[in-house]
């Protein structure tokens, strides 16, 4: 037995290495199954969760044409999380068990929404940097070994790379505006570039399941790596826009060919992941009051599904 | 994500009859643009992430609408207005939607109802609309009544499950019947304004339209097991601007950013 397993996982592993999709179907170890689980549905939580800090929004939007805008992007945010969720159903989960993991704090989604959005410019950085970053986390998973996961993923990336457009878009309005428009713009900025910087995740150091993760091919590159990709992205965008990114160790290495920055607080970091940040109450309470306040509406839905199914099977008979 | 919006063409002149249209184009817009808020303060707290979506889906379609209608105002009103000074820098009193659309969401249960009062109204007029003589409001009409085919088969659908589903769901889809029964008559109740407009042929007979509602209504009511209120005294004033407490909160939010910074382009 142990033996045919070990041959097992080793056909597995040359599947991956030869970049061949695992399909639903397909034999996989145990905790490449649980690990993309684990994955799939906190990237789904994000993209519910996310909802909300933009969500705060939608009501006070500046303008008719921004206002649509916005809302179309946080209903984006919902069709992704079904696309995500069906993903991680095909590995033999559930979402009302994904959702329960959730709302008991078991499973976790992006810190980033823990933070407030707390004027129009923050809508402008999420869109700008949140989802900036997003997409560099996200791009390398429209290759990642899974299949389901892989080709959710290659739709999700088209529409991220609106979002962060219309966010860059928001900052540039902002930057070409009014004096008190282009201090809206850097204070947001100010607020949001270090939890941005963090959602890549803890330095390589201290990420005990990067390894293996990209042993499997579900990770393409560390954390380390793609956050050094985003600074060198964003910092001239940045400049671009006349902003100043609210870190004095930025500077270009020509020797590296990258920026130098400074080291990311890192207690803060955990802090929010521990449930600590400002929002990480709201947030989840928000969630899990959608939840048992819509409880009663899920109920009728079957309750009348069945009713109708009865009164079918009572016609069909007659 | 798309900002699927196209703004109609411009018009190359405004005639007589068409500027007489403004207020009621107003009060489209206005009813469009108030209920698309509050539907989507719903995004991100449905009941099942599905209707999230939904609810979310049908406040894009009304405020693309609402758009449509505003920057036609602008245009009928010619004085350099724009959609958003339309929307965003007129007080409570000179909003002309109907009491129905301000009410706050409080539960699904009210939240069906109210959608589904509206749609029935939305629906039917914009069917008349799209054969209206004005041939702008009818091209808006044109594009609105597909979407709003697709609310009102939503708002019916759910109107009966709540129904036709648990004793909880009955109880409180009674009860926001009940609680706003009372603003669905404004609705085909013409304004001064619109019995000139509907005089002159410039606006659909609400009489006629008023059977057409009764007859959806009834079906819906029946499929969903419930009965149809009867002899309900009918509030109006909004379409006026004589509004509930509501709106003023409402407005203070949706109004917040062009008030505080006024001027400025976003």
């Amino acid at each position: 037995m142990e033996t045919l397993e070990l041959t097992q996982e080793e056909q597995f592993q040359a599947r991956i290495d030869a970049d061949v999709r695992i399909e639903p179907k397909d034999w996989m170890p145990e905790a490449y199954r649980k690990t993309l689980i684990r994955q799939i549905s906190q990237h789904a939580h994000s993209e519910l969760v996310g909802m909300l800090p933009e969500g705060n929004w939608i009501t006070r939007a500046p303008s008719l044409k921004r206002k649509s805008i916005l809302l179309a992007k946080v209903q984006d945010e919902a069709g992704h999380g079904l696309y995500l969720y069906s993903a991680a159903e095909t590995l033999g989960t559930t979402r009302d068990q994904m959702l329960a993991d959730l709302h008991s704090g078991k499973a976790k989604y992006s810190s980033i929404f823990n933070y407030p959005t707390l004027s129009w410019a923050d809508m402008g950085c999420v869109g700008w940097l949140v989802d900036g970053a997003a997409i560099l986390n996200q791009v390398p998973l429209c290759r990642t070994s899974y299949g389901p996961y892989a080709r959710a993923m290659v739709r999700v990336c088209k529409e991220e790379s609106f979002h962060q457009r219309q966010g860059f878009e928001i900052m540039q309005t902002l930057c070409e505006g009014a004096p008190e428009q282009k201090a809206m713009a850097q204070e947001a900025l100010n607020r949001w570039w270090w939890p941005t910087l963090m959602m890549f995740g803890p330095a390589d150091a201290d990420s005990p399941n990067t390894e293996q993760s990209m042993k499997w091919r579900i990770k393409r590159f560390t954390n380390d790596e793609l956050r050094q990709k985003f600074v060198d992205m964003m910092v001239p965008q940045a400049e671009f826009l006349g902003l100043t990114v609210p870190d004095e160790k930025v500077q270009w290495n020509e020797a590296r060919q990258a920026y130098d920055f400074g080291e990311v607080n890192w207690e803060e970091f955990w802090n929010v992941v521990k449930g600590n940040g400002l929002c990480n109450q709201e947030r989840l309470q928000a969630r899990v009051d959608a939840w048992e306040e819509g409880a009663w509406v899920r109920e009728a839905a079957l309750a009348h599904a069945a009713k109708r199914a009865g009164r079918e099977l009572a016609k069909s008979a007659a | 994500m798309t900002d699927d919006f196209t703004p109609t063409p411009a018009l190359a002149t405004v005639t007589e009859t068409q500027r007489k249209m403004l207020p009621f184009v107003l009060q489209l817009a206005d009813t469009s643009l108030i209920l698309a808020h509050r539907l989507s303060e719903w995004c991100g707290h449905g009941p099942i992430l599905e209707q999230d979506l939904a609810m979310a889906n049908i406040a894009l379609d009304l405020l693309g609408e609402a758009r449509s209608y505003y920057q036609y105002a602008a245009e009928l009103e010619g004085q350099g207005r724009t959609e958003d000074d339309l929307a965003y820098l007129r007080p409570a009193v000179e909003y002309r939607n109907p009491l129905l659309v301000e009410q706050p969401n409080q539960d699904f249960a009210h939240t069906i109802v109210r959608q589904f009062l509206y749609d029935a109204f939305h629906y039917h007029l914009l069917l008349q609309l799209q054969q209206g003589p004005d041939a702008h409001l009818a091209a808006i009409a044109e594009k609105s009544v597909k979407e709003a085919a697709y609310h009102i088969k939503w708002s019916s659908e759910w109107l009966i499950r709540l129904g036709d589903g648990t004793d909880e769901s009955r109880r409180r889809i009674e009860k926001a019947i009940r609680n706003l029964w009372r603003f669905g008559g404004e609705l085909t109740m013409p304004t001064a304004t619109e019995q000139t407009l509907q005089a002159a042929g410039l606006v659909p007979d609400y009489a006629a339209l008023q059977q057409q509602i009764n007859a959806h209504v009834a079906r819906v009511f029946e499929e969903a097991t419930l009965p149809v209120p009867e002899n309900v005294f009918a509030q109006q004033g909004g379409k006026d601007g004589r509004h509930s407490e509501h709106l003023g909160y409402l407005l203070a939010e949706l109004q917040y950013m062009q008030r505080t910074y006024p001027g400025m382009q976003w």
